[in-house]
């Protein structure tokens, strides 16, 4: 193993451990939190009818007539063991549910990051390497795209389905797929379509933008200029020898985006019904369900310390620099 | 000449803000029961007699009820009254209002509601991000100005901030606080949180301005001409990031003026009756479905859109190379401001 490989293992392993630091303290605050607010799961039973004493007894069933201190740490117990306890609301393990959520959201952030890294990548070098009406048609629109976030796209596209049906609006469709696993893999692909889509704009745009900076700028470097002397042809000088580093600083953004996609995936899960992260955690908030919100924080922590992670860890490797002064 | 353009966008929306009560034709919460889901009215000049009319328009009839289909009645010409009690443009006919976006689903006026509504969201957004500003210059002041462990610490609750999940943040935060209140505290309470989640950027950049210039001369100079530490941080160091603060704010407020609408959408930022491009949005997409036949109700999404692309505009290249500066190598360690 050479000095580099150790020092990206090395790196790769501290970036971890300040993950789970983050992954603590997150759903820990979130549980804090959460218990300092009014109210809690056993308001519905109020308006439900039942009296005082029901309602007690529901509390201290549930725990949550105990100190505060107390529950965090019978949680943090159990957490440790990948427990996360049961959903006040639901009436299930955390877990399941996170498991089932978590799966949708990965899901429809890798198809959107698919789609707009496929788009936005090549058009971004066709951009920054030439000139005409249609790069600047193409910047223009991405100027445009850029300035629609995901809860606008999600109810535009949802408008336009609306009016031409080309694609379903909500849900997976998984409920009035027919049987066979290809069935259904066809009925949520085609219900993906327009969430995907809806989220994948922005980042498209912001991807193409600046593959388009970075190729331009890499095209004026002098061993660019040196290639073209040796008379390497223009295709192969904007597809090998600037792409290779235009793609660094392209590459440094996605730490960023998987950031803002995850948050981005929120707006798009609420408006198009899709059973992701972002619904799971919105529920519990609004019902209080405090295990359930704790467990959404944890898994939404996680989720985003490993896609920096992978990205960091991806950007080390692809560039040597950062090794050395890596915290 | 686009920065000129996007410049002007943004005033514009500033100033339609600010005199929203005058350039709104009605109230934001007068309905017209006779004008449910009504569509947008077309200003016109000629009649159906080919005449020409100072600016007019027919009043609408209900044809069909179950689609909210209207048809312009024009045998009746309602002439538009200019600067006529206090407001720029309105008609006389109580029967016929000036929908000039249309009504919603409660047959309020959506023109007027998105000019008040701009006060809320714009607002908000402006006030979170003053917070976040004014958050960023202590943060990143100090630390940059002591150094040292104070330093280390602010950096690293800094990072802490940046990359937690933003949205489930300001949801956690918004579902600490009872989820009825009155529109002025919610208006505080938003723009506190997005102040609270919004400042690392801010802070980062300052500190890494402040970090270099106090090794300058000038501030030497400063310091032994018996100048006090506060007085060489304020008067003499902050100065140096205003162009910094500048462009952080340009990308604020846009990002702000989203949060509210997503907050409002999912019911935990303003509430109905308060108009907010937010909860317009959240009203508009009721029933996804009906927003085909509804789509003039989308018109805050086209506010928010034409708001970003305006800030957009008008600081290009600032936040082009702003973009690179965020993702440039070692983002979490070293700074650089050019």
């Amino acid at each position: 193993m050479t000095t580099a490989h150790r020092r990206l293992i090395g790196y790769a392993v501290r970036r971890t451990a300040f993950a789970l630091v983050l992954v603590l303290l997150v759903s820990s605050a979130a549980l804090v939190l959460v218990d300092l607010a009014p109210g809690d799961v056993t308001a519905e039973l109020f308006a439900a009818g039942l009296g005082p004493e029901a309602i007690a007894r529901e509390r201290h069933r549930l725990g949550l007539d105990r100190p505060l201190a107390d529950q965090y740490v019978t949680w943090l117990g159990r957490a440790v063991r990948l427990d996360l306890g049961t959903s006040l609301r639901y009436q299930r393990p955390v877990r399941d549910l996170l498991g089932e959520r978590i799966g949708n959201t990965a899901l429809l952030g890798a198809c959107a990051l698919a789609v707009a890294t496929l788009v936005g990548l090549p058009l971004g070098v066709v951009t920054g390497s030439r000139r005409g009406w249609l790069p600047r048609a193409v910047r223009a629109a991405s100027l445009t795209a850029l300035s629609v976030p995901p809860l606008i796209s999600s109810l535009l596209l949802a408008l336009l389905a609306a009016r031409t049906g080309w694609f379903p609006v909500g849900g997976t469709g998984l409920a009035e797929a027919g049987p066979g696993a290809l069935a259904s893999a066809a009925t949520v692909a085609w219900h993906l379509t327009l969430p995907t889509l809806a989220l994948a704009l922005p980042f498209a745009a912001t991807i193409e933008r600046l593959q388009s900076d970075a190729t331009a700028a890499a095209l004026a470097e002098p061993h660019i200029q040196a290639a073209r002397a040796r008379g390497v042809g223009d295709g192969r000088l904007v597809w090998r020898h600037a792409l290779r580093p235009a793609l660094r600083s392209v590459a440094a953004i996605y730490g960023i985006i998987i950031g803002t996609l995850f948050s981005g995936s929120f707006a798009v899960e609420i408006v198009t019904a899709w059973p992701g992260l972002g619904r799971l955690m919105y529920d519990a908030l609004v019902s209080r369900d405090i295990y359930l919100v704790a467990g959404c924080a944890a898994a939404g922590s996680v989720f985003l310390a490993a896609g920096t992670l992978a990205s960091d860890v991806a950007l080390a490797a692809l560039d040597p620099r950062l090794r050395q002064d890596a915290p | 000449m686009t920065r000129a353009l996007g410049r002007l966008v943004v005033v514009l929306v500033v100033v339609a803000a600010a005199a929203a009560p005058w350039l709104a034709p009605h109230g934001s919460s007068d309905q017209f029961a006779d004008y449910l889901n009504a569509p947008p009215m077309r200003l016109h000049l000629l009649d159906t007699g080919g005449r020409w009319h100072r600016p007019f328009v027919h009043p609408l009839r209900l044809v069909d009820r179950l689609e909210s289909r209207y048809v312009e009645d024009d045998s009746r010409r309602v002439p538009v009254r200019w600067f006529a009690g206090g407001h720029l443009w309105s008609t006389d006919a109580p029967d016929a209002p000036l929908l000039l976006l249309g009504a919603d689903r409660l047959g309020r006026d959506v023109f007027s509601r998105l000019l008040f509504g701009a006060r809320a969201s714009v607002g908000v957004a402006l006030a979170g991000t003053l917070g976040a500003l004014l958050i960023g210059v202590l943060v990143g002041g100090l630390a940059g100005y002591a150094g040292g462990l104070a330093d280390e610490l602010a950096m690293q609750a800094a990072d802490f901030v940046l990359i937690l999940p933003a949205v489930y943040v300001v949801l956690a935060l918004r579902a600490t606080m009872p989820l009825v209140l009155e529109p002025a505290r919610i208006f505080v309470l938003i723009a506190t949180i997005l102040a609270l989640v919004g400042w690392p950027m801010a802070a980062r950049g300052v500190r890494a301005i402040i970090a270099a210039e106090r090794r300058r001369d000038y501030a030497a100079a400063a310091r032994s001409l018996g100048a006090g530490h506060l007085r060489v941080l304020v008067r003499h160091l902050l100065p140096a990031a205003r162009g910094f603060l500048a462009v952080q704010a340009t990308l604020l407020v846009p990002s702000f003026i989203l949060a509210e609408a997503t907050l409002s959408f999912v019911g935990l930022g303003f509430v109905e009756p308060t108009p907010s491009w937010g909860t317009m949005l959240y009203e508009a997409a009721r029933n996804v479905r009906d927003l085909g036949a509804f789509p003039w109700l989308l018109s805050p999404a086209a506010a928010i859109v034409l708001v970003a692309l305006a800030v957009q505009l008008a600081t290009a290249g600032d936040t082009g190379s702003g973009l690179l500066w965020r993702a440039g190598p070692g983002r979490a360690r070293n700074l650089q401001i050019d």
